[in-house]
């Protein structure tokens, strides 16, 4: 750098360098951290682009929503079952003894500005958490995503789902209103099942017998920081894991097992990742404006010895709840103790069977096909039709226990006896997967046989030659159908590997 | 152009010229696309502004939400064209590089951890053994009041409720039910006298009164001095999952949970004629006094709720 003392605006501009006083920032942080050519080789990562992929980006987008609504809501909600009698600006419950959880709840939706807003945003990306979270687990599941070497995230993953669950559940409670009042009661019903050490587990979680004084509380802590606190280090380690390893892509296009095709993450992929955070918080505040959930002011505080009509939890609760209605009244009484199988299996045995073969199913396969090859491709699901069906029987299986979580609501809008609406679903739940399997496996077989299958069929082209015959030719497919990718090519801003300049002022030439 | 600049501009492409097809956009009419960028920009910070605005003049809840998140949704979508259609179209490729390490670096690993690790404990066994110890027993006493201090033990609480020799039933309001208080075919939630604000008595004690004739009633053999002029008084916890029985079906005389479906007959002891539940509603035996008031003769004979392992 020459010597000269720097004076003018145009000669600071250029002591910045080429890329400005942005550059000359980084260049400083670079001088502490090191982090330039790491972060050159981050920004130029390549990413796979599929819909499919987008469902994981849908479930984080919907966390970050959550916790940013949560905080809000924390800051009004008071987790404490002291009993006060409600004045607020909700008149039908004027005058009402209720607990400060209901109140606090009740008065953040309508006495504060745009809490009410924030409280239904939170409950609809909770929904909608969840729910990208099992379509983005049976697109890895189905695409075999999950095989080596990515089981560890898969593990990972179906973690997440339990704590994703349970934590939804917990946060259902916090309101103390008659709904999750009674979800609470049904809670304590299904831990006192456990064989031998239930009714211990019962005291140590509620403090003592229910519903008792410490159960809010107690949930609201797990809720906003212990289950959260898990959730964001399980999340990070799944996002490391991911870059370690690097996202599966479809075969085809010039894809793979030993590269990457894609958009770099800077600045494509950044760019349509944050368009689509916005979309998903921008639907999910949509919701919150004009899709009413859970109004607590309707239902009225919890009191142990009311209930209402047609209580269904969240859904994603619903196969539990379901599995409780439909499962015959089997309690086993004998030497000197009770178990209620008729709450024991369907509550807690099945759900652990259900999560321990997500857990394991990796494992499985693998013992199964004796494949312990790396894939970084991925499967059709056609093309593996045996996983396929299994998969679609696990699904419909559940699905029809959601829907037996609403027997009661069935019985009535179809005016059937509800004998017959729960023998249905008892024969339903036991039969689907049986049905599913065979069909799912019969489709996939067909799809593997299809030639062109996606690609719209195109007219045969009937010609008549000079001798009098009739040849019919298939007519060329539709422009539009054709994919004009170019082959991929290495992202091509990197800085030449040619000769390293070393100038006098000490500018470091950044090599690969 | 400065000759700092000159130098400091050694870097190029490497590869592609700038105009290679990689590095083209993908819109085939790319003025088009960014005025349909440009305007769901427009229209998503009119909307997000909107959003402030609406808070200011402490609008309907709704307004907040619909200007936030349309208002967010069109930025979105925006950004999201914008990064399809008018940048770099691709597709770019990189090296998957092996996960694993050569043998010589993993051996060295499992050289580190078994050897030089494992050959200090080898060697100290006794230390070994000790802290290995010292650390166990610390991390199985601290767990005592981790767990221990979290409630109190059950005892014999499962096993019974607050009603005595004598308690008189009292409504929510803590009126004492009388004689003449129900007509047949009503029913009404009653608790022991005293606990009817508590917390216990809500949960625990509540039981459902219901008047099915007008004459002592017996529901099974044995209990023929239940059922003073046709009161039948059954605990309200379902024998499922603890749901309170709310609600009554007067013709079949029917006690439904509503959130199982569980049904119980009033007439025979409540034993379940549909649903999960397993066992009956415990019955509370009842007595009228001298003045009219319905009262408990004892507590229920079996534990109330739901099935728990220490129950016989």
């Amino acid at each position: 750098m020459s010597s000269d003392v720097v004076k003018t605006k145009r000669a600071k501009r250029e002591a910045m360098g080429p890329y400005g006083p942005l550059g000359k920032s980084l260049g400083e942080l670079d001088d502490r951290l090191g982090i330039a050519k790491g972060g050159r080789t981050f920004l130029d990562k390549i990413f796979p682009d599929h819909w499919s992929f987008l469902l994981g980006e849908i479930a984080l987008y919907s966390f970050i929503v959550l916790l940013a609504t949560g905080v809000f809501l924390t800051l009004y909600y008071v987790p404490s079952q002291t009993m006060v009698t409600y004045h607020g600006s909700y008149l039908p419950l004027d005058g009402q003894k209720v607990t400060e959880a209901f109140a606090s709840t009740v008065n953040l939706s309508f006495a504060v500005r745009a809490g009410l807003l924030m409280r239904q945003m939170h409950h609809w990306s909770c929904d909608i958490f969840i729910g990208s979270i099992v379509v983005h687990m049976a697109r890895v599941f189905f695409t075999g995503a999950f095989r080596k070497p990515r089981e560890l995230n898969w593990t990972i993953g179906v973690t997440l789902l339990t704590l994703a669950i349970v934590n939804g559940f917990l946060g259902y409670s916090l309101p103390d209103d008659l709904v999750s009042g009674t979800g609470i009661r049904i809670a304590y019903s299904i831990i006192l099942s456990v064989p031998v050490v239930g009714t211990y587990l019962g005291f140590l979680v509620f403090g003592g017998n229910f519903p008792g004084t410490m159960v809010i509380p107690r949930f609201f802590i797990l809720h906003v920081l212990i289950v959260p606190a898990i959730i964001v280090m399980l999340v990070t380690v799944h996002m490391v894991l991911l870059v370690r390893q690097k996202h599966t892509q479809f075969p085809g296009g010039g894809r793979t097992e030993k590269n990457v095709v894609g958009s770099p993450l800077f600045p494509v992929f950044t760019a349509k990742t944050t368009g689509f955070m916005f979309i998903v918080t921008g639907v999910t505040a949509l919701l919150g404006a004009f899709a009413q959930i859970n109004p607590i002011w309707q239902f009225g505080p919890y009191d142990a010895a009311r209930i209402s009509y047609a209580v269904q939890p969240d859904w994603y609760m619903g196969f539990l709840d379901g599995a409780l209605r439909i499962f015959p009244s089997w309690e086993f009484t004998g030497f000197g103790h009770t178990i209620p199988l008729e709450v024991t299996i369907p509550s807690v045995i099945f759900p652990g069977l259900v999560f321990g073969l997500a857990y394991v199913w990796p494992a499985l396969e693998r013992m199964v096909t004796k494949d312990h090859a790396m894939h970084n491709l991925l499967d059709r699901p056609s093309n593996r039709p045996k996983r396929t069906a299994a998969g679609v029987a696990v699904l419909s299986a559940l699905s029809m226990l959601f829907i037996a979580s609403s027997t009661d609501v069935i019985a009535n809008f179809f005016h059937m006896p509800l004998n017959t609406v729960l023998w249905l679903m008892r024969i339903l739940v036991l039969i689907s997967p049986f049905v599913a399997y065979p069909i799912a496996y019969k489709i996939a077989k067909e799809i593997q046989g299809t030639r062109g299958g996606g690609r719209r069929k195109t007219a045969n082209v009937v010609t008549r030659t000079e001798e009098g015959e009739y040849v019919a030719t298939a007519a060329p497919v539709y422009a539009d159908d054709e994919r004009h990718d170019l082959t991929p090519t290495e992202v091509p801003m990197f800085i030449s590997p040619g000769e390293p300049e070393v100038d006098e002022s000490g500018v470091r030439i950044i090599e690969r | 152009m400065s000759e700092l600049h000159e130098q400091r501009s050694a870097v190029s492409l490497h590869g592609l010229s700038e105009n290679d097809p990689h590095l083209q956009h993908k819109a085939k009419h790319p003025v088009l696309v960014e005025r349909v960028v440009a305007l769901n920009f427009v229209v998503g910070l009119v909307l997000v502004a909107g959003f402030g605005a609406c808070y200011w003049v402490n609008a309907p809840a709704w307004t907040l939400g619909a200007t936030m998140g349309g208002g967010l949704f069109f930025m979105g979508v925006g950004l999201v064209a914008w990064a399809k259609y008018l940048m770099a179209r691709g597709p770019f490729v990189e090296e998957r590089h092996t996960l694993a390490s050569s043998q010589i670096e993993r051996d060295a690993f499992a050289a580190a951890i078994v050897e030089r690790g494992g050959a200090v404990v080898k060697r100290r066994k006794m230390l070994g053994g000790l802290l290995g110890g010292g650390l166990g027993v610390f991390g199985i006493v601290t767990l005592f009041p981790l767990i221990r201090s979290l409630g109190p033990l059950p005892k014999d609480t499962m096993f019974h409720t607050d009603w005595r020799k004598g308690s008189f039933l009292v409504d929510q309001t803590g009126r004492r039910v009388q004689q003449g208080d129900l007509a047949v075919g009503s029913i009404v939630t009653v608790f022991p006298e005293g606990t009817e604000n508590t917390e216990r008595g809500q949960a625990v004690d509540q039981t459902v009164l219901i008047r099915i004739s007008n004459e002592n009633f017996t529901t099974q053999k044995g209990r023929e001095s239940w059922g003073p002029m046709g009161y039948l008084a059954y605990s309200k916890l379902c024998t499922h999952l603890g749901c309170p029985v709310g609600l009554y079906e007067q013709q079949l005389q029917l006690l439904v949970c509503p959130c199982h479906q569980s049904m119980f007959n009033v007439t025979n002891g409540a034993i379940p004629n549909f649903g999960p539940a397993p066992r009956p509603l415990p019955q509370l035996p009842l007595y009228i006094d001298a003045q009219g008031y319905l009262r408990a003769q004892s507590d229920y004979h079996v534990p109330v709720g739901p099935g728990f392992w220490e129950r016989s």
